[in-house]
């Protein structure tokens, strides 16, 4: 059997892209097999912040992991910038999550307390502001705005420009894009992968699975795990507007072209072609109880997507015992962790192996281990 | 430059283009107005700054956005004028408060 490629990257979205880039910055022969342009991708729905807050609450590992990522984009961004010529518009000044009412400051409180307490959490400096401090730094606030936490790690970036960057730097790398194919069955003979496609058989050294929910599917193919729960969201766009936010928040960007995206649902229907449109209304009439200006701008797009969701809501990163070279790596946080996607993972699935000090709680045998105690508590 | 047919008989409607008054005719478009009216009428789109004019004149390119009465981002080729109306050629993105 002869080798097309050192490692071949099952999907193209964000997630894969970032790390079949990465894979080609580091020399490698990289393969990246995609479905087509009718696929349901969050890469192009996505809310594109780079978000550090709240993130991690049941798993502190994953607040180390966001903290290093959000270190890490400024980097990203300049070696695509310098690749590309692309300017991904990376801003990371502070983000924040804005309350309406006595109650949902209470609780987000509540929160960052708990976030605060949690042992083993990176420090991320997240706090709470009154409505009047929050005022000094988003002016236009309304005056059902309660106050908020605010995080000066947060950030946001044109994730769609993120998504073209790498692909246009897997030209440079020599990376092969195949769209239209997508990968039906995965055989490991002597030491190699047989990766099966409408297109014929690919070979190679490695294989990563990045398919998002689909890796629920793949990943017995090779001995690994990934239990997915995606769920739906919605988005809202308004018209063009001059810059008036400059912060995001969880729940409202203005991006680098002067719209100002809204969304935070989540509904567990996972049609992509509708939308509810009493949860767009919902949605509006926050953002603009939120900034009251809003209410003058027409809405020009809205779309829903369905989130890559692993069941935990964290990130899965794991290698096959008994398919040595199979990797897996999925989550929600496709834009926030490109950077660790781009260096990190694509280093450690270069060298062949992940280091259990950087990842090593991201093993899908967390959810193994969690089913077997909640077995024990039943007894 | 376009100019007004001789055989246009409909009446006359005073319009106010950056605060100038200028004459347009009674079932004019706001756009068809402000081509008609000889003056420097070019936008500047929101992200580039590239001038533009009212192109397709039926409500597709969004070439022709334009402030009316005080509302931003119209489409000046959708709106009819009226007797008084008040219209700012835009420069750059809509300002939010308007």
């Amino acid at each position: 059997m002869h080798r097309d490629y050192d490692v071949a990257v099952v999907g193209g979205g964000l997630l894969g892209s970032a790390i079949a880039w990465g894979l080609g910055r580091l020399g490698k022969k990289v393969a990246v097999l995609d479905e087509g342009d009718l696929t349901r991708r969050a890469s192009r729905a996505n809310f594109a912040l780079v978000w550090v807050q709240s993130k991690g609450l049941g798993m502190a590992a994953y607040t180390g992991w966001t903290v290093r990522a959000s270190e890490s984009w400024g980097r990203l961004a300049a070696e695509l910038k310098e690749q590309t010529g692309l300017d991904v518009c990376l801003q990371q000044n502070g983000g924040f999550h804005l309350t309406l009412g006595e109650d949902e400051f209470e609780h987000r409180g509540q929160l960052v307390t708990r976030m605060h307490n949690q042992v083993g959490a990176a420090d991320y400096k997240m706090e709470m502001l009154s409505a009047s401090e929050v005022k000094k730094m988003l002016p236009m606030i309304g005056p059902e705005v309660s106050g908020g936490s605010f995080c000066p790690l947060d950030g946001h970036v044109n994730s769609l420009r993120t998504f073209r960057a790498f692909h246009t730097g897997f030209r440079e790398f020599g990376v092969d894009y195949l769209p239209e194919q997508p990968v039906s069955q995965i055989a490991h003979r002597g030491g190699e992968f047989e990766l099966t496609t409408p297109k014929g058989e690919i070979h190679a050294g490695k294989v990563v699975l990045a398919a998002g929910n689909a890796n629920q599917t793949l990943a017995p193919m090779v001995g690994l795990s990934a239990p997915m729960a995606p769920t739906r969201g919605q988005i809202l766009v308004t018209e063009r507007t001059v810059p008036f936010l400059p912060h995001p928040l969880t729940t409202m960007r203005q991006t680098d072209e002067g719209t100002v995206m809204i969304g935070d649902s989540k509904e567990d229907i996972l049609d992509d072609r509708e939308l509810n449109q009493g949860i767009n209304a919902v949605m509006a009439d926050r953002a603009q109880r939120m900034f009251p200006h809003l209410a003058r701008l027409n809405v020009i797009r809205s779309w829903s997507g369905i989130r890559v969701m692993p069941q935990d809501g964290f990130p899965i990163y794991d290698q096959s015992v008994s398919h040595p070279g199979a990797f897996v790596a999925c989550c929600h946080s496709g834009v926030t962790l490109a950077s660790n996607h781009a260096f990190e993972v694509a280093r450690m699935v270069a060298a062949g192996a992940l280091e259990s000090g950087l990842v090593g709680a991201f093993s899908a045998s967390r959810f193994v281990m969690n089913t077997a105690a909640a077995g024990n508590c039943h007894h | 430059m376009f100019k007004r047919s001789d055989q246009d008989q409909r009446p006359s409607v005073q319009i106010f283009v950056d605060g100038v008054a200028v004459q347009a005719r009674g079932g004019d478009t706001v756009s068809a107005a402000l081509l008609a009216s000889g003056r420097d009428v070019r936008r500047k789109t929101a992200v580039s700054g590239a001038p533009r004019l009212p192109y397709c004149m039926m409500g597709v390119c969004f070439d022709c956005l334009v402030t009316v009465d005080g509302v931003g981002n119209r489409q000046g080729c959708l709106v009819p004028v009226a007797e008084g109306m008040t219209i700012e050629i835009q420069k750059g993105k809509r300002e939010i408060e308007r």
